[in-house]
């Protein structure tokens, strides 16, 4: 029989039960570039209108390095009535959170409002973003939860709107970038950890950002692999800084999730760094403890882009380091680099683990239990 | 193996792709330029529908600064994670020893002979006067 291959999977999706899921990495798009429009004052809609946006970053508006797919998207995630991958919540109900049974999928709305030098009018995106997670997502379906969108260069403008959204609902974590003009551990960002702790939110880092730096400690790469590869490297660097700086001395209850960063890192850059603290440690004696205590105890990880060894037992020995309620399933919907439900968590993972993986974590992390 | 008559072969002229599902299995049949190719559509790396990928070629290199770029639109790009199969062969190019996706013979068949069978063409009227697309699997 012949049948139109897109038609028949839909028809199948429901008819599978799956296992409940978090999605801790999913970007919701504006369909249009005026979408944020209702959300900002008239003020700021004709400075876009007259000025633009201008980013960390030299001469160019768009990402630093040309992306592999579409708006860096899965060519298969275009809405039916048209816009952008991401932009509608009916067709993102349809191809992700239904077929895949999410029961929490958190947005990380990235090129909002965050690493642009007026100061001002980042602020005012980020609100209005913000705004616009509630009023098309988070609103009608109660299965999505926003994350508060921040100008993170200007820390007591970022605090003031999470003291502004602390305590609703909708919002389930503070989200950063981790390219910044300085890094994260620096003080100009602490009143963010600081209001972040106050209102029992975790601080998500997810990877990118404008930050007017090379995007690599060496310099400018030829590649987008080297992007890809970097995003690593430099949540590394924001990690260290972090620790190193006392941030987490100093907000001993505040959550950082490193998102889609990778992982696999983190064993040797706790290693390395409990090697030269002892070393060192009169340099920086606020961090009073081994800098793995710290990493151990308050940082979170997002899943995707899935370590991926040859030998499935060197996942695990990394995992077990890191610590099974730790880890936080994503897909990166509706990005390229998606990884499937089904398909990233290799056979002889225990069902309580599994479980935490997919979903118990999230739920704990975000307060959702 | 069964031969499935597909489509007459004015509904797909070259350049064009036609999704199907046979035997319960999702399949694409490609026309490049003239040449007739079945493949599974889905990926075995994470089961996207792979055939919605972009036809592209092979980049190949022996040594930095040397570039050979061959197979022109013989090459299936994964709509996903951007893995790269031989329209031909179903070859994975990113792991080879691991990976191939599933190809198909396809070709065209006079109407007369279709008619003949044995081929299954459950919803294709055929007649003798035309030409079809058909795919053995």
């Amino acid at each position: 029989m012949n049948i139109q291959f897109r038609e028949s999977q839909e028809a199948a999706s429901p008819l599978t039960v799956k296992t409940a899921i978090a999605d801790c990495d999913i970007h919701p798009a504006r369909a249009t570039r005026t979408e944020l429009y209702p959300y900002l004052a008239k003020r700021w809609q004709h400075h876009l209108e007259i000025y633009g946006v201008h980013a960390y970053q030299g001469m160019m508006e768009g990402p630093p390095y040309p992306k592999a797919q579409p708006n860096a998207s899965r060519r298969d995630a275009y809405p039916p009535e048209g816009g952008p991958q991401g932009s509608s919540l009916s067709f993102m109900q349809k191809q992700l959170l239904d077929p895949n049974n999410v029961q929490l999928g958190v947005l990380n709305p990235l090129n909002t409002g965050q690493g642009i030098r007026n100061h001002e009018l980042s602020a005012a995106l980020c609100s209005a973003i913000n705004d616009w997670q509630i009023d098309k997502w988070t609103s009608r379906d109660k299965r999505l939860k926003a994350s508060i969108v921040v100008g993170n260069e200007d820390g007591l403008s970022a605090a003031a709107e999470i003291r502004e959204r602390a305590g609703d609902k909708n919002f389930v974590q503070v989200l950063l970038l981790s390219r910044n003009v300085e890094p994260l551990g620096q003080r100009r960002y602490w009143p963010i950890y600081q209001a972040a702790e106050e209102a029992g939110l975790p601080v998500g880092v997810h990877a990118f950002g404008f930050g007017g730096n090379p995007i690599t400690p060496s310099g400018w790469p030829s590649y987008y692999i080297e992007e890809m590869v970097g995003h690593s490297q430099c949540q590394q660097s924001a990690l260290a800084s972090l620790v190193l700086e006392g941030v987490f001395e100093r907000f001993p209850k505040l959550k950082m999730v490193m998102i889609e960063a990778g992982f696999g890192w983190a064993p040797s850059l706790a290693w390395r760094l409990d090697k030269v603290w002892q070393r060192l440690r009169s340099e920086v004696p606020h961090v009073k403890r081994p800098p793995s205590e710290y990493i151990r105890e308050q940082v979170w990880w997002t899943t995707q882009p899935m370590e991926d060894p040859e030998r499935r037992e060197d996942l695990f020995d990394v995992i077990n380091w890191i610590g099974w309620d730790r880890l936080l399933f994503a897909t990166d919907y509706p990005h390229w680099d998606y990884d499937e439900p089904s398909r990233v968590l290799p056979a002889g993972v225990s069902e309580a683990n599994r479980e935490a993986f997919y979903l118990g974590n999230a739920q704990k992390l975000y307060g959702l239990a | 193996m069964a031969r499935h008559v597909i489509a007459p072969v004015d509904e797909l002229p070259p350049g064009t792709r036609k999704f199907l599902e046979i035997d319960g299995r999702p399949i694409a049949v490609f026309n490049i330029k003239g040449e007739y190719f079945g493949l599974m559509n889905r990926c075995p790396h994470q089961g996207a529908a792979l055939c919605e990928g972009p036809l592209i070629g092979l980049a190949q290199s022996n040594s930095p600064g040397e570039i050979e770029y061959t197979k022109l639109g013989e090459i299936i790009r994964c709509p996903w994670h951007g893995w790269e199969f031989d329209i031909r062969t179903g070859q994975s190019y990113c792991d080879p020893r691991r990976f191939r996706v599933k190809a198909y013979p396809a070709h065209v068949e006079p109407g007369a002979s279709v008619v003949k069978g044995p081929y299954v063409a459950e919803t294709i009227p055929v007649s003798v006067e035309s030409d079809y697309v058909v795919v053995e699997l």
